[in-house]
């Protein structure tokens, strides 16, 4: 009884702190906050899973970002109201419980003035030796909370507040292929070689994308990724 | 049989409705800029609507037919000429071996289509023949043609002349007004300047492209400056990007963005104002869901009877 009460009450909370508006006619997003945190995105992830694996008539994919589930729909066979009721019902029966993680991949992380060109510059952030900055870096396991800006480009978080330099003030145009950056409390692989202004610590000879695989991303939301030096 | 690409043209890639189900990977839908157009042309020549088609910006590209085939050509007008005589867009038009299209100068609009009757023979990736320059993969090699590409034809033939009813045809202009849905943080806009984004024009800057146009106008600001965690955004979505400058998502635009999402261009005017180009002005008109939702189906339902009266007249 009282367990059924708490979890009312936790249901009513999610409705009074989400919010549901149009991304045009053909998609609506579902909010569930404004930061980067474990709780928000796991709301995300289990209500993006819950549309993915049973889909409403019309739904094309529903995509989960930090603290938030976009829906894209087909405007020729649903429309809005029915898409925001469908995602009301789903919402309703969402499990509270903290998702496991998919997988646990490890990646191999190469270190050297090459690969990590922005170390020093994250050791001076963090006023700490970059010996420092690398124990405390590979100490946690991140979560990919959403992939986005490349194909197969994974958003990680939490990073250690320490180390959690911004993002550089002009940005490279050219960051090699398998660099890991931290911008802030994120960190992120570069798939391809790209334009960027995270600060790279490493790099990984781990191919991110593939679009020859029938599986073209190595990670994908939800996973769990530990940094091993080799 | 194949169409051989004698000059590439500026930017010249193969296109399709783009490719869905794959944003939650970072893979964007890329696809043509101007759907409307692409839909049309397809239809108007018993294809599929989804075929792919080339997207040609201006100069656009020159090409020689090896066979005997029907095409049609819409969007932008580029002045197309089949063997130096003028030929119209909208228009089931015939070529045959060692025809040469090419076009003459642009008179309205940024992007023109060609299909060809049966469809071209083209890469498929993740279920859409759409280029995506990015990662380098879809359509023709991934990459924009080039001189010397041949593209083959899946099964050329030439189909009963007919020409598309001007109704149909967007209404295309250098300063069209879009209308727009309010989105997540348009309720931020102070008073004076919601009043602003809807009643100054914007122009389009030269910072404009398949990924997005950057507009400049009078300068936006929100009720409080918001720092906003990534979420998804789709083609359409106009941004307001700190310096007070809105940028539209375009066709190849990346599956997440930062910035604080004031509006979103509606489906039905989105071909509008994917023939802008640098230079060209657009202004907003806010309209509700449902009158979005009302501009499509009103699209859907032309569409449907174009495909049906071409079916019957064969």
């Amino acid at each position: 009884m009282l367990r059924s009460c708490a979890f009312c009450a936790l249901l009513r909370l999610f409705f009074i702190l989400m919010r549901i508006f149009p991304l045009g006619d053909s998609a609506a997003t579902i909010e569930f906050g404004n930061e980067i945190s474990a709780g928000f995105n796991s709301r995300s992830l289990s209500l993006a899973k819950a549309l993915s694996s049973n889909p409403f008539a019309g739904m094309n994919e529903a995509v989960p970002a930090y603290a938030s589930v976009t829906v894209y729909f087909n405007t020729r066979s649903t429309q809005f109201e029915t898409v925001k009721s469908e995602i009301a019902t789903r919402l309703s029966s969402l499990p509270t419980d903290k998702p496991n993680a998919l997988r646990i991949i490890e990646i191999p992380i190469l270190i050297s003035a090459k690969t990590s060109p922005d170390l020093d510059r994250v050791g001076s952030f963090a006023h700490l030796t970059v010996d420092q900055v690398l124990e405390i870096f590979l100490s946690k396991i991140y979560r990919v909370h959403m992939l986005g800006f490349l194909p197969g480009f994974a958003y990680m978080a939490e990073v250690d507040d320490r180390i959690a330099a911004p993002r550089l003030v002009t940005p490279r145009t050219k960051v090699p292929k398998g660099s890991i950056g931290i911008a802030g409390r994120q960190t992120g692989i570069y798939p391809l070689e790209s334009p960027g202004g995270w600060n790279i610590i490493g790099r990984t000879d781990l191919q991110m994308f593939d679009p020859e695989s029938d599986n073209p991303c190595l990670l994908k939301p939800g996973d769990e990724v530990r940094f091993v030096r080799e | 049989m194949t169409l051989l690409i004698r000059k590439p043209g500026i930017l010249t890639t193969v296109q399709d409705l783009g490719r869905t189900g794959y944003r939650l990977l970072g893979i964007n839908p890329n696809g043509v800029m101007d759907r409307a157009a692409a839909r049309l042309i397809n239809i108007l020549l018993g294809n599929d609507e989804n075929d792919a088609v080339l997207e040609m910006h201006f100069p656009a590209a020159e090409m020689e037919f090896d066979t005997e085939c029907s095409f049609a050509i819409g969007g932008a007008e580029f002045s197309a000429m089949l063997n130096d005589e003028p030929v119209r867009n909208w228009s089931t038009l015939n070529a045959f071996p060692s025809d040469i299209l090419r076009f003459g100068k642009p008179e309205l609009g940024t992007r023109a289509y060609l299909a060809v009757a049966g469809g071209f023979v083209v890469d498929e990736w993740l279920g859409s023949r759409s280029t995506n320059l990015v990662a380098a993969v879809g359509g023709f090699e991934g990459r924009k043609l080039k001189a010397g590409d041949r593209l083959e034809l899946r099964s050329p033939r030439p189909v009963k002349p007919h020409t598309i009813a001007p109704s149909l045809i967007p209404k295309y202009s250098r300063f069209p007004t879009v209308r727009v849905i309010a989105s997540g943080e348009f309720d931020l806009l102070t008073s004076i300047r919601e009043r602003s984004f809807l009643n100054d024009g914007f122009t389009v800057t030269k910072d404009s492209n398949r990924m997005g146009f950057r507009l400049s106008g009078p300068p936006l600001h929100l009720l409080h400056s918001k720092e906003m965690v990534s979420a998804a955004v789709t083609f359409g979505t106009i941004q307001l990007i700190p310096d007070g400058q809105l940028i539209v998502l375009m066709a190849d635009h990346q599956t997440v963005g930062g910035y604080p999402r004031i509006a979103n261009v509606i489906s039905a005017d989105l071909p509008l104002l994917a023939q802008l180009g640098p230079g060209d002005g657009v202004s907003f008109h806010l309209v509700s869901v449902a009158d979005a939702e009302q501009a499509s189906a009103i699209f859907e339902n032309d569409l449907c009877w174009l495909r049906t009266g071409i079916r019957l007249l064969g």
